[in-house]
């Protein structure tokens, strides 16, 4: 007896809810098998991945910090995936945003106007569109891979990012610390609730899930990016623009992660620093995909990450769990729901033993 | 040894990382499998590598093992990408989330940790000739196998029935399936072959290159491995070239802090990566040469169906 | 019959195939004779090349046995059945373009590659099948590479030859040549099982033919004593339906489409590059351009369609309803009544995932589909069941994705859709491209009858017959020329073959040249 995957003449919607809960379900699983070579205890590190992130409030509130940025990159990275756009570099976008954002206060230091912070919006916003812009240029005129650009770009912004913090923008009050002063406070986000770090920025991504939903489902924009994506030719044969299509997802992921830098600088951090990304644009993958790259999914996947990123910070307490674990499981819950989506399109064939007696080829 | 004959030494070091990891994409890719997870197989691979070296003391143990464990993770890529049918760029990405993720969980004790640097060998009488001698004939054992390697490798996929056998899949697999080869296996075998390399590769940089392990020490070289491909159009000894580039590009900051040039680290840094995104434009522009030198089904997902 | 002996070399005994929608082979008997000639007859999807795919072991039956010379034997691969004498040449070649002729071959067989091209050049000789085993495949003619793949089969101990539609990629000259190859094999006992859907071919060349309905055995005749009235009406089900051609005067007007001196280097070292293209088609007619594929169709087809923009080209080189297009995009021209319906349906004509209402937006978008941008759900829904109910597109409504549509009904759709646009300018690449005879029918008429409403019509096609039936002029294309204007009703089948094999002046047909633009 043998399996095969045969085409499905209609894809399974029903695989496609069962996905991301199987991959889920299989990472936990798996997961526990590590833990147990760790020798660590299973049940206490589960329980603080995914339950005493809902301990408290100031907690509940932490998860939805974490979920902003993770929702506002993920969107934005699953309409460049679905036009087959590989930015796989928001992280870089990100830190150029948060670059950007951060020359404001910086640079006007003793300002207590109220244009900082739009200023800082806006300057974010264009600081990740420019470093991506660069991966758009590249790809359109010179036919550059944008995976390896996007990535590489990473890299650079990160090394922008420490010559700034290590010289003309280190903080002279700051004992040496490779970080920019503390933003006044006309240059951060009010809170949401007093004694929490969430903040009103949490409406940006939010507003901008609408916006992606109405764009890709409701849009003509969005079919144009999905045929490109889908069948390339088809999209040429329609006329519509290759170019266009990479320029308008590599524009919006850099808008949506140089957005995201500004509101951490602007937000929980409150100035620049090394670790100003928290990862995010690589966990914006993970998300893109376990939300099946729809505006709907992402929104649920994008909140699963973010319980999942502060259940790391707890079982890294509780359980002595290292960071490095969380990333373990990302790779593993990525790894499931790839494998399980085979389901969508295809179904298991039980390819059966031929009915005559075997007879020797030789014979 | 004088400043200029270590630092063309140390190219040809550095210069190893990069070629190793890059023929084993090479591979993969000419069966029409785009692996992205290189980085993160050399990851694991350089951690298990520096354990098992740092705990027995046996460099070949540490080396056999590294490969393994860089086999074993591209075989999960494989699984994903070949059999499950994924999107070959997703799982690459998935693969090395996983590996960057268990290399940084098995070396968490042995962060800053260091191990004794294995002696290269040197070659009687070549070796004491002036500035060639330390260069070419007082490398390490796997710096002369890895050159060795790439003439195997190009003489093998361009001249032998196996290295056709390996083209053809990457061309064309539903041709390939017609004529009876055994597409699914050739691919998860070159693939494998291609993690066993990456595998070698991160082991030579955390035990001989730099013999320490520090987390995240890859730093973008299994990426840079998988421009190589594109740098050298799927071709050995550009493949090889390229790699030399890159090793001497990587130590511009020993270079410049020798010479005591005032430029940022920083920039120097970078440099690795600005010089990829360059050549991968400068290269990539030669559609024509892309198109007769690129597997034409590299990417693609192949569902073994017999129709096109 | 050339054999007396009386053990079938190949049997098959109520094989079954089972595809997710069909029933590819439904019970099917089948005796192949050694040193005979039989032929698998049958309409597109009939199921004839999901059986030669059993017979070469590249797929498994769902039930039923197979026998080699009276033995049961498990054909599990190909290379089981290459052991017991088994080669097929497939429609779509298994050649590698990026090896040589002798390299292609030693990927299946032993040897040195020097022996290897001794061998090949042996064989050439021998059959007629020259070919140079050092070239590369990708410089090859369609025709050589046919040769290339039967001298592949013929280097192993043959028995059996599978051939899947060999002609419809050679000129009629060449048919010739390969029909003396494939009799000098019977007579040097070789078995061969041809498939087609060409009626006079079978009859002219098989010893037997066994014809294939809906996945059944509806008959095994000796087709010499068959009229061809006879086999159309085994093969599907009653006589070949005809077209009905109305012939009007072509008015006088001026062209819709022009293409004046158009060049065009390719820079894909696979592809074809042309020269010096003149064309024009005026209202009311229907010119057809005839060739082997492979000669720069492709690449005619896209700078027409818009779908390749060349720079290069001045912007009146190319010219729609006497507008200068060359510059314009594939959205502009059709904006200005120009339609097109490329050779693939799948992946260009329309996006396979997607549902049929999704695929009218592909080119019907700016037919009140759009409100600011935003999709209106409802018209879109309306243009495509009006399309379903009109050109008789069997599915499961507008929300069938376009992949669970047989090829004729997604054909009939995208053609459908493309003439729901009411164009003044229609061009299709290969209407009939694996379309059952009905819907080929159907479409045929349908041209016809947008030639008397007095628009103007470009098909390119391999199908001869088919241009022979619907066009008022024909062009042929020959390494990426194009012949001079030819009459439709002053050509015979051999004039139009000259001119694909570059022969050009010994056309008996080049003194009409002038007659026509």
């Amino acid at each position: 007896m043998q399996f095969k995957l045969e085409r499905r003449v209609e894809y399974s919607k029903k695989m496609l809810i069962a996905t991301p809960i199987i991959a889920i379900v299989l990472s936990i699983l798996v997961s526990s098998v590590l833990l147990a070579i760790l020798n660590k205890p299973i049940l206490l590190t589960m329980h603080s991945f995914f339950i005493a992130p809902f301990d408290n409030f100031y907690s509940i509130t932490e998860i939805f910090l974490k979920f902003g940025p993770l929702l506002l990159i993920a969107q934005a990275l699953a309409v460049g995936f679905r036009a087959k756009v590989w930015n796989i570099g928001a992280e870089g976008q990100m830190i150029m945003g948060a670059i950007a954002a951060s020359a404001v206060p910086v640079y006007f230091v003793d300002s207590t106007s109220n244009w900082l912070l739009p200023a800082m919006i806006v300057l974010g916003a264009l600081g990740g569109i420019a470093w991506a812009s660069i991966a758009a240029i590249l790809k359109t005129r010179y036919n550059a891979n944008e995976i390896l650009v996007t990535l590489m770009l990473s890299s650079i912004a990160l090394q922008i990012l420490y010559y700034l913090l290590l010289g003309p923008w280190k903080d002279p009050m700051g004992f040496n610390f490779p970080q920019t002063v503390m933003f006044q406070d006309e240059a951060l986000f009010p809170p949401m609730f007093s004694g929490v770090r969430l903040n009103v920025s949490i409406f940006i991504p939010i507003a901008f899930t609408i916006g992606i939903w109405l764009f890709m489902e409701k849009h003509f924009g969005g079919f144009k990016l999905v045929v490109g994506g889908l069948a390339p030719n088809a999209a040429t044969y329609a006329g519509f623009s290759a170019k266009k299509a990479v320029w308008s997802s590599l524009l919006l992921a850099g808008f949506a992660a140089g957005i995201a830098g500004m509101s951490e600088v602007a937000g929980p951090i409150g100035q620049l620093q090394r670790s100003v990304t928290s990862g995010y644009g690589y966990s914006a993958i993970i998300v893109a995909y376990l939300g099946a790259l729809n505006p709907i999914g992402i929104v649920f996947a994008a909140f699963f990450l973010s319980v999942l990123q502060i259940g790391g910070d707890v079982a890294l307490v509780s359980a002595d769990l290292p960071i490095s674990a969380v990333h373990v499981f990302q790779g593993l819950l990525l790894i499931f729901y790839l494998s399980a989506y085979a389901f969508v399109n295809y179904r298991f064939h039980i390819v059966r033993p031929t009915l005559q007696p075997k007879a020797n080829l030789t014979s | 040894m004088s400043t200029l004959e270590f630092f063309l030494a140390g190219t040809l070091s550095a210069a190893t990382i990069f070629l190793l990891a890059a023929l084993g994409e090479l591979v993969a890719e000419k069966s029409g499998v785009l692996n992205l997870g290189v980085e993160g197989t050399m990851a694991i691979s350089a951690a298990v590598g520096f354990v098992v070296t740092f705990e027995t003391g046996n460099h070949l143990l540490g080396f056999a093992l590294a490969g393994v464990s860089g086999m074993l993770l591209s075989l999960v890529f494989a699984v994903i990408a070949i059999s499950f049918l994924a999107n070959q760029v997703a799982s690459g990405l998935a693969v090395g989330i996983l590996g960057l993720g268990l290399s940084a969980l098995i070396g968490r004790d042995y962060e800053s940790r260091t191990i004794a640097s294995t002696d290269g060998i040197s070659i009687p009488y070549l070796s004491e000739i002036p500035l060639i001698g330390p260069v070419l004939f007082q490398q390490n054992i796997v710096v002369y196998l890895t050159f060795a390697l790439a003439l195997v490798i190009g003489f093998t996929l361009t001249h032998t029935r196996l290295g056709l056998a390996i083209r053809s899949t990457g061309e064309n697999p539903h041709a390939a399936q017609a004529l009876g080869f055994p597409v699914f296996l050739i691919r998860y075998c070159a693939v494998a072959f291609g993690g066993l390399l990456s595998g070698f590769a991160g082991a030579y940089a955390s035990t001989i290159y730099t013999p320490l392990w520090a987390d995240g020490m890859i730093a973008g070289r299994g990426w840079i491995a998988v421009a190589l491909v594109v740098f050298g159009t799927w071709k050995t000894g550009r493949i090889a070239f390229g790699a030399m580039l890159f090793g001497m590009v990587s130590l511009g900051e020993l270079i410049a802090q020798s010479m005591g040039a005032n430029i940022p680290s920083q920039l120097l840094s970078s440099l690795p990566y600005i010089v990829t995104i360059v050549v991968l434009a400068l290269i990539s522009r030669d559609t024509v040469r892309m198109r007769l030198h690129a597997p034409f089904s590299l990417g693609e997902v192949f569902d073994g169906s017999e129709s096109r | 019959m050339a054999s007396s002996n009386t053990t079938p070399l190949l049997s098959l005994r109520n094989i079954t195939k089972l595809y997710p929608t069909v029933i590819a082979n439904d019970k099917i008997n089948l005796d192949v004779m050694p040193s005979s000639i039989h032929a698998i007859l049958g309409e597109n999807g009939a199921g004839k090349s999901t059986l030669m795919k059993l017979a070469y072991g590249l797929i498994e039956a769902d039930e039923g046995e197979i026998f080699w010379q009276g033995k049961p034997v498990d054909l599990r691969n190909t290379a089981a059945a290459r052991k017991l004498g088994i080669g097929m040449v497939f429609q779509h070649f298994s050649l590698f373009e990026t090896l040589s002729v002798v390299e292609n071959i030693s990927l299946t067989m032993p040897g040195s590659r020097k022996a290897l091209s001794a061998k090949i050049i042996e064989l050439g000789k021998r059959y007629k099948l020259d070919v140079n085993p050092e070239a590369s495949v990708h410089s090859l003619s369609v025709g050589e590479r046919q040769r290339v793949e039967i001298i592949r089969c013929l280097l192993q101990d043959l028995k059996l030859l599978i051939l899947d539609e060999p002609t419809s990629v050679l000129p009629p000259q060449h048919i010739r040549s390969l029909f003396d190859a494939l009799r000098t094999l019977r007579d040097n006992k070789v078995a061969i099982l041809y498939i087609s859907h060409k009626l006079e071919e079978i009859r002219e060349l098989c010893d037997t033919a066994t014809i294939l309905r809906a996945g059944k055995v509806t008959g095994t005749v000796n087709p010499n004593e068959k009229t061809a009235k006879e086999l159309a009406t085994l093969m599907i089900g009653h006589d070949v339906p005809s077209v009905e051609a109305r012939h009007t005067q072509r008015t006088g007007n001026d062209p819709l489409l022009t293409l004046s001196s158009v060049s065009f280097v390719n820079h894909d070292p696979f592809g074809t590059s042309l020269h010096n293209i003149n064309l024009s088609v005026h209202s009311g007619e229907i010119v057809g351009i005839a060739g082997v594929s492979g000669n720069g169709q492709q690449e005619l087809c896209r700078l027409i369609s818009g779908e390749h923009i060349d720079k290069q080209l001045a912007a009146n080189a190319i010219e729609m309803m006497g507008k200068p297009v060359a510059h314009l995009g594939a959205a502009a021209r059709r904006q200005l009544g120009f339609s097109f319906v490329p050779e693939e349906r799948l992946g260009r004509g329309a996006v396979p995932p997607m549902p049929l209402a999704k695929n009218a937006l592909l080119t019907a978008f700016e037919h009140g589909m759009l409100n600011k941008g935003f999709l209106k759900k409802k018209a879109i829904e309306q243009y495509t069941e009006k399309c379903i109910e009109d050109f008789d597109v069997r599915c499961g409504g507008p929300d069938a994705t376009a992949n669970s549509l047989s090829g004729g009904n997604l054909q009939k759709y995208i053609v459908g859709r493309e003439l729901m646009l009411a164009p003044k300018l229609l061009f299709v690449s290969q209407p009939t491209w694996g379309v059952d005879i009905g819907a080929a029918t159907a479409i045929r008429q349908r041209l016809l009858d947008l030639r008397e409403a007095g628009i103007a019509i470009l098909v390119v096609s391999e199908e001869l017959e088919e241009l022979f039936e619907i066009t008022d002029r024909m062009h042929v294309i020959n390494s990426g020329t194009l012949s001079p204007s030819l009459v439709t009703a002053q050509l015979t089948p051999n004039d139009i073959g000259e001119y694909m094999i570059g022969n050009q002046n010994a056309s008996a047909n080049s003194a009409e040249t002038a007659h026509a633009i």
